[in-house]
């Protein structure tokens, strides 16, 4: 399909590039996103992406906006509060760019509804902000050959990586379990700074982005860590092995995703640089 | 016109455009075309037929001809070189 005069001028920054070129943006428009979560990691994903005019773009939440929220969650405005966080997300991205179709889910992922909620699309964002949502991601997507971007946000820190099916290591590979409930401050006490969280949210869409135009390279196989307090960001290889993991391995024993029981807004103390988003 | 010794598949006019679009719809219109195929570009004279030619060259393309109408306007001739 042709683009029109006007999508031509909306992303002529990209269409000059070389690695997106029309080809590029073709492909955006024909992709689609499914992020869960409309918090701080979703709100600039799901902004950037609709921006760069990606076509189809699915967003869960079951929560709605709340005073706390603005401080990092970009997409929502003072005016929203109350809001379904998917109605105000919605409103935000059809207000940035008509041209994107976006699907709100109004609820909370979990084993039962996950595979099929993910099926349809290209690319997931996981912005969420508890373990057991982030292992349910994980699984569903290595079992529905899905690839997704994983981020994680506390304090000042965050971390992101990059799951390809077929290629690297999953989230369960590195991490194993969601951590022991009374390993964990709970998340009142932890804090997370805006900008921050904007940092790793925009490096999620970034991810999306080059995963749909097929250039660049993606973080599968690496961690990438983010100390705003020090701005110090480190790229971290992650082991290759991969074939005993639960879930991606050569004799999977995790055949369905797992509904973990655990509170929201965790974190890992003294674990690997799991890090979560404070809600 | 001067004699031509290659055929064009295709022409655009990108007189009426400013910097970027001047570029980005060359580059859209060279989208359509098939590998080796020679796309025609009507441009004005000064930033258009500086900039243009230059960014298309850096885009692998191959510049072939580019003659001047003595209108204020150039014809810019490109063949296209896919990407390999």
């Amino acid at each position: 399909m042709a683009m029109t005069d006007e999508q031509i001028e909306r992303y002529s920054r990209h269409i000059i590039l070389k690695e997106v070129g029309v080809k590029g943006q073709k492909k955006l428009l024909n992709a689609k996103v499914l992020i869960i979560g409309a918090g701080g990691l979703g709100a600039p994903a799901a902004m950037y992406l609709a921006a760069a005019g990606v076509g189809h773009i699915g967003i869960v939440d079951a929560d709605e906006v709340d005073l706390s929220n603005l401080q990092r969650q970009v997409i929502h405005t003072t005016a929203d509060l109350g809001k379904a966080k998917v109605k105000s997300a919605k409103e935000t991205m059809t207000a940035i760019n008509p041209d994107v179709e976006v699907t709100t889910y109004r609820m909370f992922v979990d084993a039962s509804n996950i595979r099929e909620l993910i099926r349809e699309y290209d690319f997931i964002i996981d912005g969420t902000d508890n373990f057991p949502a982030k292992f349910l991601i994980n699984d569903a997507c290595v079992i529905e050959k899905k690839p997704f971007s994983h981020a994680g946000i506390i304090r000042f820190q965050g971390q992101l990586m990059t799951y390809v099916p077929g290629e690297g290591p999953c989230y369960r590979c590195v991490f194993k379990n969601p951590p022991p409930k009374d390993a964990v401050p709970t998340c009142k006490q932890a804090g997370v700074i805006g900008a921050m969280a904007g940092t790793i949210g925009t490096l999620q869409a970034m991810e999306a982005i080059k995963y749909i135009i097929g250039k660049g390279e993606l973080l599968t196989g690496w961690l990438l860590t983010y100390d705003a307090l020090k701005m110090e960001f480190r790229k971290i290889k992650l082991p290759k092995e991969t074939k005993n993991c639960p879930v991606c391995g050569e004799n999977p024993t995790i055949l369905e995703p797992i509904d973990y029981e655990q509170e929201v807004c965790e974190e890992t103390a003294g674990r690997f640089a799991t890090r979560d988003e404070q809600q | 016109m001067a004699e031509l010794d290659f055929k064009v598949d295709s022409e655009v006019d990108i007189t009426d455009k400013v910097c970027p679009l001047t570029f980005v719809t060359a580059k859209v219109a060279l989208e359509e075309l098939d590998d080796g195929e020679v796309l025609s570009i009507r441009l004005n004279d000064g930033e258009p037929v500086q900039n243009v030619p230059r960014s298309l060259k850096e885009d692998g393309h191959k510049v072939l001809k580019l003659l001047d109408n003595e209108d204020g306007t150039y014809n810019l001739y490109v063949r296209k070189v896919e990407e390999g």
